[in-house]
């Protein structure tokens, strides 16, 4: 199948001051690579401030001015710079942001979701698949509810059929039936070729529409499975963290691991997770790199 | 003790739709109760409202049979749910976390609020480690009522736990009252004694 996006051993920095002029380079994305093909919905989940957002953010180009990248970002076979970016940007590739703050307050909501390169026909079309009244587009944000504004996010990302979604948390605020309308509608666009890269907090939604799902860890990517393994339950998991993360759902366990994930700026060497894992010993210390394992990949020295 | 909504009903202008019309619950302290509902039918609206944030056009807020105060502390807290609009983008975190009460050591390691984010600015903080202040910040001993408006949506499902572990073990202790506002049924099972659901 053909990669849509490839991330190569991303690696990114922000410099921070840390006293007077004095400078420092914060490590938050460390060597995480994924593939993202043709045609699949690709959920990535993990801990909050884990630096799911800012994958997001490197391949769109939106980080901010003191960070700093390395590794590769290929969209379709070619390198995604700035240049191009330009070009590929509200046409191929689509995004819908994680906080509703990124709609502008004074623009009437009708002509932001047309943007630069919609049409009125097309919005009204996307109000009506998303249940959105008519009188919406007249509308300013403040006066619609957090659900609403999800929706409108979520049909100005679709406005133009882009090639490449990337949906930063596009559930919360929306009721159950809600949400899982609106993931099966990328499930619908993955099934017309489109490649969509699901960042969610919603694991148990992300379960129907999901092909595989990655799981993310104090900035990097600890394991990559498929969906089925993450559905069958903790045994079928590879990475302790991934069998942690579902036995704290509420419909199983409800019960947290201590702890919590370590500061960027205050890293252990070798296993990230060392510090909360059970099954900690002497190797964990050392480079640990992604490998394959029963049809996924792990990050973890003691997986089996 | 006791909160009530009498009869409220709300608009945001004279010509608009009611948001709420007529709605009427009670909370008694030590009791959880979630609330739940398609977006758009005033969950959030009613949360404002409970709090003393917004006034109702009919009907009235009364915690043991008064009004809400209308100065000094409310004893009745709203946690929003969107934590970066809830604090001052120019504060430094340690003047939000401790603008009512000072927070102690202890709970901030239990919330898991590192030591160096208190230097930082809102806009340096992730959604989830923001609304670890927020729920923080609103802990303190004279509060009797939290209304929780889809507090935990953002966060990551182990964070999730912990935070409601850790609300709920402070809500037994301060026999605190709590309403609930959520879309997981999970959640409003595993948490809450009694389920209200709000119609459009």
């Amino acid at each position: 199948m053909e990669n849509i996006l490839e991330v190569k051993d991303l690696k990114l920095w922000f410099s921070m001051y840390e006293r007077g002029f004095k400078k420092k380079n914060l490590e938050v994305l460390h060597s995480l690579s994924l593939e993202l093909r043709k045609g699949e919905v690709l959920a990535v989940v993990g801990s909050s401030g884990s630096g799911k957002s800012l994958l997001a953010n490197a391949v769109l180009g939106l980080l901010p001015g003191n960070a700093r990248l390395s590794g590769e970002i290929v969209y379709k076979g070619m390198a995604l710079d700035n240049k191009n970016r330009k070009s590929l940007l509200g046409r191929e590739i689509a995004y819908i942001p994680q906080s509703v703050d990124y709609l502008d307050p004074l623009m009437k909501l009708g002509k932001q979701v047309q943007g630069v390169y919609g049409t009125k026909e097309r919005q009204r079309e996307l109000f009506e698949k998303y249940r959105l009244p008519l009188s919406t587009e007249k509308k300013y944000p403040f006066e619609v509810s957090g659900g609403m504004a999800r929706r409108i996010l979520v049909s100005s990302a679709v406005m133009g059929e882009p090639e490449l979604i990337i949906a930063d948390e596009p559930t919360p605020g929306l009721s159950a039936d809600m949400a899982m309308e609106t993931l099966m509608h990328f499930r619908e666009l993955a099934d017309k070729g489109a490649a969509v890269l699901l960042i969610t907090h919603d694991i148990d939604l992300a379960f129907n529409v999901a092909d595989r799902i990655a799981v993310c860890y104090a900035g990097t990517i600890v394991e990559i499975a498929p969906t089925s393994d993450f559905v069958s339950g903790k045994d079928a998991l590879r990475h302790p963290y991934s069998k942690a993360f579902i036995d704290a759902l509420p419909q199983n366990g409800f019960k947290p691991i201590g702890g919590s994930q370590p500061y960027a700026g205050n890293l252990p060497d070798g296993c990230l997770f060392a510090e909360r894992c059970p099954y900690r010993s002497a190797e964990c210390g050392g480079e640990i790199p992604m490998r394959e394992l029963r049809g996924g990949e792990v990050r973890c020295v003691h997986a089996t | 003790m006791r909160l009530e909504a009498e009869n409220i009903s709300f608009r945001y202008n004279s010509k608009s739709p009611y948001v709420l019309k007529d709605l009427s619950l009670s909370i008694e302290n030590g009791e959880r109760v979630a609330v739940v509902g398609p977006s758009g039918c005033g969950k959030s609206t009613l949360a404002k409202i409970l709090a003393g944030y917004i006034k109702p056009q009919t009907g009235r807020v009364l915690l043991d049979g008064k009004p809400l105060p209308e100065k000094g502390y409310c004893p009745v807290q709203l946690i929003y749910q969107h934590p970066e609009l809830a604090v001052n983008p120019r504060w430094k975190m340690d003047k939000i976390l401790n603008e009512a009460w000072q927070v102690p050591k202890e709970l901030m390691d239990k919330m898991g609020i590192e030591e160096p984010w208190l230097k930082r600015w809102p806009s340096e903080l992730s959604g989830g480690e923001l609304q670890r202040f927020c729920i923080a910040r609103v802990l303190s001993p004279e509060t009797r009522f939290l209304i929780c408006d889809e507090i935990t949506t953002m966060l990551d499902v182990i964070t999730q736990a912990q935070i409601w572990e850790l609300l709920i073990e402070q809500a037994e202790k301060n026999s605190l009252g709590m309403l609930v506002i959520t879309h997981n049924m999970a959640l409003a099972d595993r948490v809450c004694n009694r389920v209200i659901k709000l119609t459009e």
